[in-house]
C-alpha cells in the first residue's frame, strides 16, 4: 500500500507484516508517525492567536473533568453545603462556560478557514460531534443542579425528547439515570470524540490558511516545519 | 447600582431580559456572545508573540 499524500517514506512503509498486530503497528506508524504525533514544531502559519482556542477548549476539558471528579468523590451533600463544594462545583460550571466559549470560537475559526480541506472531512465531523455531544452532556449537568431550575428544565424539556421518541429511553426527570449518563457515558463520549478530533489534527497537520500558495514548501509531501521556521 | 448587581449575580432572580419586536435574550448571554465576537475578532488582528529564536 502506497503511504498518504503528506507522510514521509520511513522503513515502515517497506516493511512487510504477517500478523493482525504487525499490519496494526505498520498501519498506525504510517500514518502516525511519532514527529507527527508529537511535533517539535509547527508551520509559521500557525503564529496567531486564532489557532489558540482549540487548545483552550481542551484546557477547560481537562479542568472540568478534574473539578467533576472531585465533585463525584464527595457527592452532592459535600457540594451543596460546604465552601470548598461550592467552590469547586463553581470551577466545574466556570469551566464548562469557558469550554463552550472557547470551542465556539475555534469552530467560527475554523469554519472561515474551510478547514475540511486537504482530506480534513473527518477532523471536521469528529470536531461537531465533540460539539454536540458537549451540549448534550452539559444538558445533563444542568439537570442535575438539584433546585427549581433543573426542575423547570427538565419538565420544559421531557416534552421535546418525548415528541422525539427518546424519552421512554432518556428519561430527565429520572435523576439517577441522568446522574449516570452525565458522570460515566457522556464524559467517556466527550473524551473519546476529542481525543480522535486531535489525533486527526496531529494525522493530517493544521489547516493551511486559503490564501497559501500550493507552491508553498510548508505545503510540500514531508515537508520539514523546522526548515520553514526561517520565514517566521 | 447595588440593586442591579444583586440583580444581574443572583442565581434566584430569572434575570434581565432585552427584547427588540419578536428577538427577546437574557443579559447574560447577550454579554457572552458579545465577548466571544470580541474575543474572535481580537484573535484576528492582534500579532501573535514571537517566543523563542529559531533557526
Amino acid at each position: 500500500m502506497s503511504a498518504p499524500v503528506g507522510t514521509r517514506q520511513t522503513p515502515e512503509d517497506q516493511a512487510e507484516y504477517h500478523t493482525w498486530t504487525g499490519k496494526a503497528r505498520g498501519w498506525l506508524l504510517r500514518r502516525l508517525p511519532a514527529d507527527k504525533l508529537l511535533p517539535e514544531d509547527q508551520p509559521s502559519y500557525v503564529a496567531s492567536w486564532i489557532y489558540v482556542f482549540g487548545m483552550g477548549a481542551i484546557v477547560s476539558l481537562v479542568f472540568i473533568l478534574v473539578s467533576g471528579v472531585v465533585l463525584s468523590l464527595n457527592g452532592p451533600s459535600w457540594y451543596h453545603v460546604s465552601g470548598l463544594g461550592h467552590f469547586v462545583n463553581s470551577v466545574h460550571l466556570w469551566s464548562v462556560e469557558l469550554f463552550f466559549m472557547t470551542m465556539v470560537i475555534h469552530l467560527w475559526g475554523k469554519y472561515w478557514m474551510a478547514a475540511w480541506r486537504g482530506g480534513r472531512t473527518l477532523t471536521w465531523i469528529t470536531g461537531m460531534g465533540a460539539f454536540l455531544v458537549s451540549i448534550v452532556t452539559a444538558f445533563t449537568g444542568y439537570l442535575l443542579q438539584t433546585n427549581f431550575d433543573s426542575q423547570w428544565i427538565a419538565f420544559e424539556g421531557k416534552d421535546a425528547l418525548n415528541s422525539a421518541g427518546i424519552g421512554a429511553w432518556f428519561n430527565v426527570a429520572n435523576l439517577g439515570q441522568i446522574f449516570m449518563f452525565h458522570i460515566i457515558l457522556l464524559p467517556v463520549a466527550v473524551g473519546a470524540v476529542v481525543a480522535l478530533h486531535v489525533v486527526l489534527v496531529r494525522m493530517h497537520g493544521v489547516v493551511p490558511p486559503l490564501e497559501a500558495a500550493e507552491s508553498d514548501a510548508q505545503l510540500q509531501p514531508g515537508a520539514n516545519t523546522e526548515s520553514t521556521e526561517a520565514g517566521r | 447600582m447595588r440593586g442591579l448587581f444583586d440583580l444581574v449575580t443572583s442565581l434566584d432572580s430569572p434575570g434581565i431580559y432585552l427584547g427588540w419586536g419578536s428577538f427577546q435574550i437574557q443579559l447574560g448571554n447577550l454579554i457572552v456572545i458579545i465577548l466571544m465576537v470580541v474575543l474572535f475578532l481580537l484573535a484576528l488582528v492582534l500579532p501573535f508573540p514571537s517566543g523563542r529564536k529559531r533557526k
